[in-house]
């Protein structure tokens, strides 16, 4: 009933003294735009992180290790503890993933996974007189290019290219510089075993992370089985799902069936991933201080008010109004400040996020793999969340000097002005 | 039996707690018995200090008592609790104090309507005209558009009185307020109590240092250290007791 007259006093007050409204208004106004912008700023870079991550990586890798030591014949026949083994030297088996064929077959029997083997070794390359080392992968082309997107980042030939060429090699455009070879050229590739075995580059590969374009090549899984002297062994399976969001419980459940360590692409980005949180709690703590500032600025407005309101606020109860109306006279305000603010800061964000967005850089940036500008996030998330904290902080500020108005007594302070 | 008086102090007292430490309590008014009917015009005067505004402030329920009881209609208004005072008061009660209290952010138009806003008896568009109509009682149709500050004394403090009878009061309770008017405007505004009075039936109280201003209303109240000594029909008084 009272509410329009409430908000008509309370925006009347406002309107009266704009130089300090406008400056609470754009201190909000500020905290929000800049936590908005700061916050699709980490979130879009994260986000693209992540979407590399998945995109190129594997979602799971089943490894031919095992997360805990075998238990010892010795211990397991003494359960009561009388017996320790130290100092266990590995026993001179094959590693491998046993029976990969068949894991294979049973896990492409689940719908929305695609599974691909790979044996990974050591070589040394060799062309003319320059040597390069890096670990050759092994893959079935077929199966890989559903698992991985090397594809995509091929600058030269294509996957199937190693079929259709005996000992066909895939480099990255990093090793390929050092030997000076290009698409063509027959280069040899020497293991640690000794086995020698000439190959031609059929393909090159830039993924704009130079560990990868120095450090790795393609080759048929088959090649490599022979290069390195382990026929049909595999050392891992790569997995891809169509729903990631399944790759951790799912990489449990395929451990606890096969033994192998599985690892999920979150367990093996754990190190970025828990840096992300970090990045995270910094981002909030600070912009969430630029959202405090300016409660306290709204405090400091509303106080201010009522203070200077004390007669007028003598006069309305006077006249009739009673305590909640006055609190709520003041409240008004304070929300009143809070959504302007909230309303601006969600333009102010919008903006910042467009010049950002804008902006270009002049260097290749290898994390940012041929983005020259900052990745944005144009999520509403991040709008709704300040906005309602600017709301609630900004009301919560003015409660307690509302309060203070509401409880003023009139007789006082008529008492004091007559 | 006759109906209960509109307005009733029942030995009303009013200690204030002394201020600081080992201070003694003061003693604001004490042992008022008063009774106000519909269409009394009562002039409460006495020297300075001797507790006008404080017994006005106990009448117009913005204050409790210490002791004894204000009765409104016969009810006992220590009962009530504070949003139901605050009811009371802005229906059926009307304030002017010394200083004119005007909302500096309004227009005169506006800050008569807030009373009638407030209480929500009448439509907008309805509660526009009765203020124009109170404000034209005033001689006061010029100013309707313009800001307190804009207005010289004597007409913000006839829109204050404009503003205390928006409601149409029973009771209109005004401490000093022609204090710092000029004769003219005083006697302005005494002519639209004495309206309200003969042609309304409503009661005005008011406190006056002005004695020729205390003549014209029907009774005098005079109060000396917080007692009614003289209560009655232009009771004469001690002329040099007043500042
Ligand atoms: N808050 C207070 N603390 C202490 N003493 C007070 C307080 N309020 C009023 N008094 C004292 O109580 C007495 C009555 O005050 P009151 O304002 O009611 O007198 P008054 O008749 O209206 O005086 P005036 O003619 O000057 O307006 C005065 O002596 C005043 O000094
Ligand atoms: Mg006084």
């Amino acid at each position: 009933m009272a509410l329009p007259l409430v908000i008509d006093i309370a925006i009347g007050q406002l309107r009266r003294r704009k130089r300090q409204s406008i400056v609470s208004i754009m201190g909000v106004a500020l905290g929000v735009g800049f936590f908005i912008a700061v916050a699709s700023l980490m979130q879009g870079f994260q986000q693209y992180f992540v979407s590399q991550v998945i995109d190129i990586a594997p979602h799971i890798v089943i490894k031919d290790e095992f997360r805990t030591p075998a238990v010892q014949p010795a211990v397991a026949a003494f359960a009561e503890g009388a017996v320790a083994v130290r100092g266990v030297k590995p026993r001179d088996e094959i590693r491998g993933i046993r029976d990969a064929r068949g894991k294979l077959a049973a896990l492409e029997a689940v719908p929305g996974l695609a599974a691909a083997p790979t044996l990974r070794g050591p070589v040394i390359l060799r062309y003319g007189a320059r040597d390069h080392s890096v670990a050759l992968v092994g893959v079935e082309p077929e199966r890989e290019r559903r698992v991985t997107n090397i594809e995509k980042d091929m600058i030269a030939g294509r996957l199937e290219d190693l079929r259709a060429t005996a000992n066909g090699v895939i480099l990255g455009i990093g090793a390929a510089d050092r030997l000076g070879a290009g698409v063509g050229d027959i280069i040899t590739a020497v293991s640690p075993r000794g086995v020698a075995v000439t190959m031609k580059v059929v393909g090159l590969f830039s993924t704009g992370l130079t560990a990868l374009d120095q450090g790795e090549g393609y080759a048929l899984l088959k090649t490599v089985q022979i290069l390195q002297q382990r026929p049909n062994v595999v050392n891992s399976i790569r997995i891809r799902l169509a729903d990631i969001t399944q790759a951790e419980p799912l990489a449990r459940v395929i451990e606890a069936r096969f033994g192998y360590r599985t690892e999920s692409w979150e367990e093996t980005n754990s190190n970025i991933l828990s840096l992300f949180i970090i990045q995270n709690a910094i981002m909030y703590s600070v912009t969430g201080a630029i959202l405090l500032v300016a409660a306290f600025g709204i405090y400091n407005i509303i106080s201010t008010v009522v203070h200077e309101k004390t007669r007028d606020i003598a006069i309305l109860k006077s006249l009739g109004f009673t305590e909640g109306d006055i609190a709520r006279i003041f409240s008004v305000q304070g929300f009143v400040v809070g959504a302007i603010g909230a309303a601006l800061g969600c333009l102010l964000g919008w903006a910042l996020i467009e010049m950002l967005a804008a902006i270009r850089f002049d260097f290749n940036n290898p994390v940012l793999r041929g983005q020259r500008g900052f990745i944005m996030s144009r999520s509403a998330l991040p709008f709704i969340f300040a906005g309602g904290f600017a709301l609630v902080s900004a009301s919560a500020a003015s409660i307690l000097p509302a309060r203070r108005a509401a409880r003023l007594n009139p007789v006082d302070i008529v008492r004091g002005a007559a | 039996m006759s109906a209960p008086p509109l307005l009733e102090a029942r030995g009303v007292t009013r200690i204030l707690p002394g201020e600081g430490f080992g201070a003694p309590p003061v003693r604001l008014v004490e042992d008022i018995d008063l009774t106000v009917g519909a269409g009394e015009f009562v002039a409460i005067t006495g020297p300075s200090g001797s507790g006008k505004s404080s017994l006005l402030y106990l009448l117009g329920l913005l204050d409790r008592p210490s002791a004894g009881a204000v009765l409104i209609d016969g009810e006992d208004t220590g009962a009530l609790s504070a949003p139901a005072l605050a009811r009371l008061r802005l229906a059926r009660l009307g304030f002017v104090f010394q200083f004119h209290f005007l909302l500096p952010e309004f227009t005169t138009l506006e800050n008569v309507m807030i009373p009638m806003r407030r209480l929500g008896r009448h439509p907008q568009d309805e509660i526009r005209e009765r203020a124009r109509a109170i404000l034209a009682s005033l001689g006061l149709q010029d100013a309707e558009r313009k800001l307190p500050e804009q207005l010289s004394g004597g007409m913000r403090q006839r829109v204050a009185v404009a503003r205390a009878l928006a409601n149409d009061p029973e009771i209109v309770l005004a401490d000093e307020p022609t204090g710092n008017l000029d004769t003219r405007n005083a006697a302005t505004v005494f002519d639209v109590f004495a309206r309200i009075v003969g042609e309304h039936g409503r009661s005005v109280i008011v406190v006056t240092h002005d004695l020729d201003l205390a003549a014209r209303a029907g009774r005098r109240v005079h109060l000396v250290d917080g007692r009614i000594v003289s209560d009655g029909p232009h009771s004469p008084v001690v002329p040099q007791a007043v500042a």
